[in-house]
């Protein structure tokens, strides 16, 4: 027989902040509450259908979608704007152009290199190191393999330590 | 709870996903959990069972989707914490009654609804309003399995010989609400 989903409530809770940090990095701290909202509003309306055995990797499949679907809108412009200038700045910047506002200069340039990966390395990288995931788990929530994960993690990594060496010249 | 898990909760309510919508309170026997789906108040939670079973059960015998949502219960609450200031005889709340036996059962347990404040019926005479007089032990258990008490008010039916019968809650919480209604 199948495993009882548990109430919602309980699964909102066991799972808010991990997703929450998860979001934070793909979309930048701005965007995210807007994102996880929308993330636990689609998980609502699928979970009947959500199998109990497997919540963390099913929450995180939706998170993941939800953060690509909101930088695909930005990035088209979709967004209601105010002014030209407005769109200029988010045609020209990467994703989560606003993520470093009221963070320290050297977290929000983490921020930035962070945003610059692309989707499945940023994706994995952040639930590695965001959300504390072990590979296998990193992997699960992706629908890749382990060592899928792995080689995301690694190549994420490989570019921001990059971006780290430059960062270092720029300031020196 | 968060504004976060709030504004959820209000959204999804909006959007009517929420199906099933509870909130705690504390009352003069201990904290109280109350719940609703849309049609109506469905469970009434006695002191002494664990939140985390009673969602567990709600999940399971309703819908998974579950969610504290305080403002879904705001005259459940109210009407609740007037009974137990003495300031109210009769709930006027809708009711979901999907949680109790369709048939006999369901039978005794609106016909107790009936039953006034300040007053109390043998489980007899409860059998009997269901159409089946003599089936008193059968009424005790579906009293028993009240899955709305204190609203639905199983605590005024008692035995014939004077003793006051079980209760969900333990007889003793049963005694404090007669004597709350001044019925014994």
């Amino acid at each position: 027989m199948d495993q009882a989903l548990p109430p919602f409530q309980a699964f909102l809770e066991e799972h808010l902040d991990p997703v929450r940090a998860f979001l934070r990095g793909m979309v930048g701290p701005n965007d995210a509450d807007d994102c996880l909202q929308e993330t636990f509003i689609a998980a609502l309306r699928a979970y009947p259908r959500a199998h109990a055995g497997n919540l963390r990797a099913w929450v995180f499949t939706i998170a993941r979608r939800k953060a690509i679907d909101h930088q695909r809108s930005r990035s088209r412009g979709e967004q209601p704007v105010a002014d030209v200038e407005q769109v200029v700045d988010r045609t020209n910047s990467a994703p989560p152009a606003d993520a470093g506002v009221g963070m320290s200069p050297r977290h929000s340039a983490i921020w930035a290199a962070v945003a610059e990966l692309p989707p499945g390395q940023r994706a994995a990288v952040v639930l590695r190191f965001a959300v504390d995931l072990r590979y296998r788990e990193v992997g699960e929530a992706l629908g890749t393999s382990e060592e899928g994960a792995r080689r995301n993690v690694h190549e994420g990594l490989k570019k921001l330590r990059r971006s780290a060496a430059e960062l270092k010249e720029m300031t020196r | 709870m968060s504004d976060f898990i709030e504004q959820l909760a209000a959204k999804a309510s909006d959007e009517g996903l929420l199906d099933v919508a509870y909130a705690t309170m504390d009352t003069p026997i201990g904290t109280v959990v109350v719940a609703a789906t849309k049609k109506g108040l469905v469970r009434v939670v006695l002191p002494g069972e664990s939140l985390d079973n009673v969602l567990m059960q709600l999940a399971e015998n309703v819908s998974p989707r579950v969610m504290a949502y305080p403002r879904r219960l705001d005259e459940a609450l109210r009407e609740l914490e007037q009974y137990f200031e003495g300031k109210r005889q009769r709930f006027e709340l809708p009711l979901d009654w999907r949680l109790s036996h369709p048939g006999f059962y369901r039978r005794v347990l609106r016909a107790t609804a009936k039953v006034p404040f300040g007053e109390v019926i043998t489980y007899t005479d409860a059998a009997e309003r269901a159409g089946s007089p003599r089936a008193f032990r059968a009424a005790g258990s579906a009293l028993g399995s009240n899955p709305i008490p204190i609203v639905v008010p199983c605590h005024r039916v008692v035995r014939a010989g004077g003793d006051i019968g079980n209760y969900g809650g333990g007889p003793e919480m049963k005694r404090f609400l007669l004597e709350l209604e001044h019925a014994l």
